[in-house]
């Protein structure tokens, strides 16, 4: 046994290219269980950072620091009453959720980690990720026309018209970094999402930087037509609670609810590893190509522990400016644990780092490796993460005909013009 | 590497891909695909039917990738599955279902359809029995250890030829099909449009 998980580590191919459904299914389970704590950590963050924007403190009562708060809140989701409306279409009401929640999660199945640490590899992987992802539209209309309801039947319209459109864009920035991975020596691009991380790392660019500012355009696109993709403020027009009470999703309540939230954030996460997948290098550390000395490898395998070494740092700062009242004894002491936690999480991270480079076991230093490169893809993702925040905070909310007017006016004609002119540029440099 | 890995790995991990082309996902997914067929033509509530329909068109993607065509697959689940079925719900909701599940439907029209749908099955139950006859130089054998790539490369020819097809060789049936969409857009427009 030992030796049959040994030898998968040191795997040089994604469980989906070798044929070997057990690594799959523990992939999966892996990512799943990840995606689920990374929403629940997202919900913590999310609100204690426009709190913070606000000038407010945000959960403080719950566990040190409101740490304890998303805890509470599945709780008292998954306690609530399960209310489907009686003019509802029980069948569509039941099934909407759960459309929307699949379909935000089929995505994570190419999404690459690294070169090998994906469920599989497939040769059509971004047309796969962007089909799968629209079917996630089907999930809110369908919520919406089974409520019986005005509201929602207007969120799930607007949303629907909203996702139509915006697809269209980010589809053609998206086919203008597929055109940049067919500049090398055979012609021939690639839509595998492995393939594309590889393409930028044999062209020693990240497709950002490619023909300036054309790559950078084609990014910003996305990067816009994502938000719009998601509903997230400040396009967040299907559950306008100024407007639309909430939208789509004004008539469920308790568990389903809280699917239609994880799928919302799970697609947010999906189109963020989309975007750093075409344009941020994916799972490539800053300056592959330039800094590849030995010894730099080992200064940016020490990263992953040294960001845990930070996160406990904080912990325990917080630890020690706890008011010194016996009210808070057992939030210090939990606080402390904590501290403690990510310490200890920091210091294997870095022993591994160190085992990688000085045994020489290949094993180690692969393990090593593959923690670098889920560590350096998860890190860009988390900064697109806290950009939706800090957007929702920044940006009052657009009015509808506004928004269909950047979405055809402005951001199309730019999105086609970005693709043409990179496809000449490609053709006058090849 | 060292030895003991090496022999691990060449065990745990087979060479080739894996069949997906297994006889239970053909019947499960060819079953769905009548399954939702049949629903959508039964049901009076339009947003079923047109989930129903959503079911047939995912099934059929999933044929198309047990076909070794990912490509199409993926085609098929952006265009039908993502965006006209989307469209379709968009419609179908701002449209009054009661009224309209009381109306009377087009009955007239069903021998014409059934008659159409007859015609198309005796077509492919013809090329099903004569096609070795008819088509002699399309013939392959597949030896058993043949993996997707080569699989696909007999039924497709070389990866990256599709381009190469359609803006090539093609051309002329590639432009005429998106004429006929133009005309449509065209046509739309016209319709929508209030003052001449």
């Amino acid at each position: 046994m030992p030796n049959f998980v040994m030898s998968y580590l040191g795997s040089t191919v994604t469980p989906g290219q070798a044929g070997n459904q057990f690594w799959a299914l523990i992939y999966v389970l892996i990512i799943f269980a990840g995606v689920s704590v990374a929403v629940v950590a997202m919900n913590w963050i999310e609100r204690k950072a426009l709190a913070h924007f606000q000038i407010r403190l945000g959960p403080m009562r719950v566990g040190p620091h409101g740490l304890l708060q998303p805890i509470a809140d599945a709780l008292k989701l998954m306690l609530k009453e399960d209310i489907i409306p009686a003019e509802a279409d029980q069948f569509v009401f039941w099934v909407a959720p759960l459309i929307g929640l699949l379909a935000a999660f089929a995505v994570y199945t190419v999404i690459p980690f690294g070169p090998s640490q994906a469920v599989s590899d497939m040769n059509i992987g971004i047309l796969f990720m962007l089909g799968v992802s629209s079917l996630g539209a089907l999930g809110i209309v369908v919520a919406g026309w089974a409520s019986n309801s005005h509201y929602p039947l207007i969120g799930a319209l607007r949303s629907t018209a909203q996702m139509v459109s915006y697809e269209v864009a980010m589809g053609l920035a998206v086919v203008s970094a597929v055109l940049m991975t067919s500049l090398n020596s055979t012609g021939t691009g690639t839509l595998s999402m492995i393939g594309i991380v590889q393409a930028q790392q044999q062209q020693g660019t990240w497709f950002i930087f490619k023909f300036f500012p054309l790559g950078l355009l084609a990014f910003m696109i996305f990067a816009i037509a994502m938000i719009a993709e998601t509903n997230r403020a400040p396009f967040d027009m299907a559950e306008a609670e100024s407007e639309l009470t909430a939208g789509y999703h004004t008539e469920y309540s308790g568990l389903r609810w809280s699917l239609f939230m994880l799928a919302e954030y799970a697609a947010m996460i999906a189109v963020s590893s989309i975007a750093v997948t075409l344009w941020l290098g994916g799972w490539m550390r800053p300056f592959p190509n330039l800094l590849q000395a030995p010894l730099w490898e080992f200064t940016f395998s020490l990263f992953p522990g040294l960001t845990f070494l930070g996160l406990a740092a904080i912990a325990g700062v917080g630890t020690a400016r706890m008011p010194s009242h016996s009210f808070f004894r057992i939030q210090r002491i939990g606080l402390g644990v904590f501290a403690s936690l990510l310490a200890s999480i920091a210091l294997l991270l870095l022993l591994i780092a160190v085992a990688g480079r000085s045994a020489d076991t290949s094993i180690a230093a692969r393990f090593s490796e593959g923690i670098g490169y889920v560590y350096w893809f998860v890190l860009k993702v988390a900064i697109f993460m806290y950009l939706f925040i800090w957007y929702r905070a920044t940006w009052p909310r657009y009015r509808f005909d506004q928004l269909m007017r950047v979405g055809w006016k402005v951001l199309l004609p730019i999105s086609l013009g970005v693709l043409i002119a990179t496809a000449i540029v490609g053709v006058i440099i090849s | 590497m060292n030895p003991v890995l090496n022999s691990a790995l060449n065990t745990t991990i087979n060479p080739g891909m894996a069949p997906v082309a297994t006889p239970f996902f053909f019947y499960l997914l060819a079953g769905l695909a009548i399954a939702g067929g049949v629903l959508v033509i039964t049901r009076r509530n339009s947003v079923h039917s047109a989930l129903a329909l959503i079911g047939t068109l995912l099934s059929v993607a999933g044929l198309y990738l047990m076909l070794y065509a990912p490509f199409v697959a993926a085609a098929q689940i952006i265009v039908y599955a993502g965006g006209i079925m989307v469209l379709f719900l968009f419609v179908i909701m701002l449209v009054n279902i009661e009224r309209v599940s009381k109306e009377r439907r087009f009955n007239r029209i069903w021998p014409a359809g059934v008659s159409a749908a007859c015609g198309l099955m005796a077509l492919f139950v013809f090329a099903f029995v004569k096609g070795k006859a008819l088509f002699p130089d399309r013939l392959m054998t597949l030896r058993e250890s043949s993996n997707t790539q080569e699989i696909a490369t007999m039924l497709y020819g070389e990866r990256g030829k599709m381009g190469q097809y359609s803006f090539g060789q093609y051309t002329f049936t590639f432009e005429i099909a998106s004429l006929l969409l133009l005309v449509a857009i065209l046509g739309a427009v016209i319709m929508t449009k209030k003052k001449m």
